[in-house]
């Protein structure tokens, strides 16, 4: 983290409430080129709503999103992809009854400026192999290649999620929103979550929102923390685990 | 229920079925059966568009309850471009197909922004619409409907003649057949099909969702019109029963029958059903009865249609 780093995402003063629930509160943010920034913070303090907006699937009530120098208000969720913006969800969601390739081609296909269109009637997709390879590269890198014939509905949860990481990859994202990827795994599916996203770091900036303190302290360049609809601190691991507010509020003040 | 996968074995039944229907003319002929040619005709117009309701809601998993509206625009759109002396089919049949095509446009433009039920509802709405207008203009026969005194001319063929006839309805169906084999190999085919699985992930991916499924609605609707313009060559008569919601849900009890999602399932609804009413009629006025039998069953054990039974439908595994 030495050289000079350039804003990538700023989130300024954004709110979002439910009725008379605010979820967001005026939360602000910034992410730094190349950074994995995560996102803590207790149950219900806004962060999967704070990924709904910067995704497009919930518009804010007030405040900025802006995205590599590109307002992001009013940009429909498919074009804030087309910028480079990606989400994984918290809950899977996937297309189960299609195959783990099929699953992965449609994600690579969706760049469509780097294929010509997706209103292609005629010319069947299986002389589209530049599509195919690309996707199985993309299982190579998240070791699901031998399941490449299977439903999706037919993985573990595990690999359901790291099939989750290829579809977002196969967009080729500059910034890659994960929703508690770790959600429900076991330890050992765990580890190999971590693994991956470890190799992820060194291509694409993240932000990551994840309950499991020991996989964010160990991946996040920096963390903030949102509670009450608010980011409350931002910084490098070290400083946010000695954080008084920090610790009152969130990692429990124990003693 | 994946993507669609063609296999060898269904490229080869549809061929031989192509084979046995090129051959029915002369063998009714032979029999002494020459209406039977006409009534293979309206089976063929009738699975012309039950195949295009299944693009729409097998491909693209659009439930639409309005499709009867773009079927009876193509009818009465020969039946009145023939009242003002335009009858050639080469004019008329693509002009009715781009009515209908229009139609959808605009009903599916505004009906795409809703999901489920109220997508089924408002498609129905706006079908129904276009019933009662149709019915009110006095212009247009209103409830007598509107006769076709002659049938389009084609070039040199000769379309009174019904064998020709046939052989030109026949010969439409084939071809949109293999366009819709093709289409659901396609970018574009995979594209529907994915939304139909999951729409909000494909928007997540990048995928403009509504001009996807706008356009396979339009091409749904243009293809019914075409059938449309067909069925009012068959029979004659443009008739506002072919614009009642009832039609659409003949279509729709069609597909199921025969698969949805297959791309010959509308055929093989259209022939199971229309047959079905041509023969058991005769035994009894309550045949539909066993209709609704054949239909309870189709849906409890056979979910993908009598062509799914036979290997015809999705891929399964």
């Amino acid at each position: 983290m030495s050289e000079r780093r350039t804003i990538l995402l700023e989130v300024r003063d954004v709110s979002k409430h439910f009725g008379g629930i605010y979820a967001l509160n005026g939360a602000s943010l910034a992410l730094e080129s190349g950074e994995v920034h995560a996102l803590i913070g207790p149950n219900g303090a806004g962060k999967t709503t704070l990924i709904h907006v910067l995704s497009g699937a919930l518009t804010a009530d007030a405040g900025q999103v802006i995205f590599n120098g590109n307002d992001l208000a009013w940009r429909a969720m498919h074009e804030r992809v087309a910028l480079g913006l990606a989400r994984s969800y918290q809950i899977t969601n996937l297309f189960s009854r299609l195959t783990v390739l099929d699953n992965v081609t449609m994600a690579v296909q969706s760049r469509v400026r780097d294929w010509g269109s997706s209103f292609s009637f005629w010319k069947p997709f299986s002389l589209d192999s530049a599509i195919v390879d690309e996707a199985q590269d993309l299982l190579d890198q998240v070791s699901l290649t031998g399941l490449a014939g299977r439903r999706a509905c037919q993985l573990s949860h595990g690999e359901q999620r790291c099939l989750e990481v290829a579809l977002v990859l196969a967009t080729k994202p500059k910034l890659l929103l994960l929703d508690e990827p770790m959600a429900g795994m076991g330890p050992e599916e765990s580890v190999r979550m971590v693994e991956l996203i470890e190799n992820l770091a060194r291509r694409v900036t993240m932000l990551l929102v994840e309950h499991d303190m020991d996989a964010v302290f160990r991946l996040a360049d920096r963390i903030s923390v949102l509670v009450g609809g608010r980011v409350i601190a931002s910084g490098a691991p070290a400083a946010i685990r000695a954080d008084h507010e920090v610790r009152r509020a969130y990692l429990g003040d124990a003693q | 229920m994946g993507l669609y996968a063609s296999s060898p074995r269904r490229r080869i039944a549809a061929a031989m079925t192509l084979v046995a229907l090129l051959a029915l003319p002369w063998l009714m002929q032979s029999l002494d059966q020459g209406f039977y040619v006409s009534l293979a005709s309206r089976v063929l117009i009738f699975a012309l568009a039950a195949t295009s309701l299944n693009l729409v809601i097998g491909f693209g998993g659009m439930i639409s309850f309005g499709h009867a509206a773009f079927f009876g625009a193509g009818a009465y759109t020969v039946a009145i471009l023939a009242e003002s002396g335009v009858v050639s089919a080469a004019l008329a049949w693509p002009l009715a197909l781009a009515v209908a095509a229009l139609l959808a446009l605009l009903i599916g433009a505004i009906s795409l922004r809703t999901r489920g039920v109220y997508f089924i509802m408002i498609t129905l709405a706006f079908a129904q619409m276009v019933f009662y207008l149709v019915v009110s203009l006095k212009s247009w026969g209103g409830d007598d409907g509107l006769l076709l005194l002659r049938r389009s001319t084609f070039g040199s063929l000769d379309l009174k003649d019904d064998t020709t006839f046939y052989f030109v309805v026949l010969a439409t169906l084939a071809l949109v057949l293999l366009a819709l084999d093709r289409l659901a190999h396609s970018r574009f085919g995979r594209v529907i099909q994915s939304i139909r699985e999951n729409e909000t992930r494909m928007e997540a991916l990048g995928y403009p969702v509504f001009s996807y499924k706008l356009v396979c609605f339009v091409i749904g609707g243009a293809l019914a019109g075409l059938a449309g313009a067909l069925l009012v060559n068959q029979s004659g008569l443009a008739s506002p029963n072919l614009l009642h919601w009832m039609q659409s849900g003949t279509l729709m009890v069609m597909i199921v029958i025969g698969g949805v999602g297959s791309v010959f399932g509308g055929v093989v609804g259209a022939v199971l059903l229309l047959l079905c009413e041509e023969f058991f009629v005769e035994i009894s006025p309550h045949w539909q009865i066993g209709l609704g039998l054949l239909l309870l069953a189709v849906v409890l054990w056979a979910p993908l249609g009598i062509a799914g039974l036979f290997g015809w439908g999705r891929s399964r595994e």
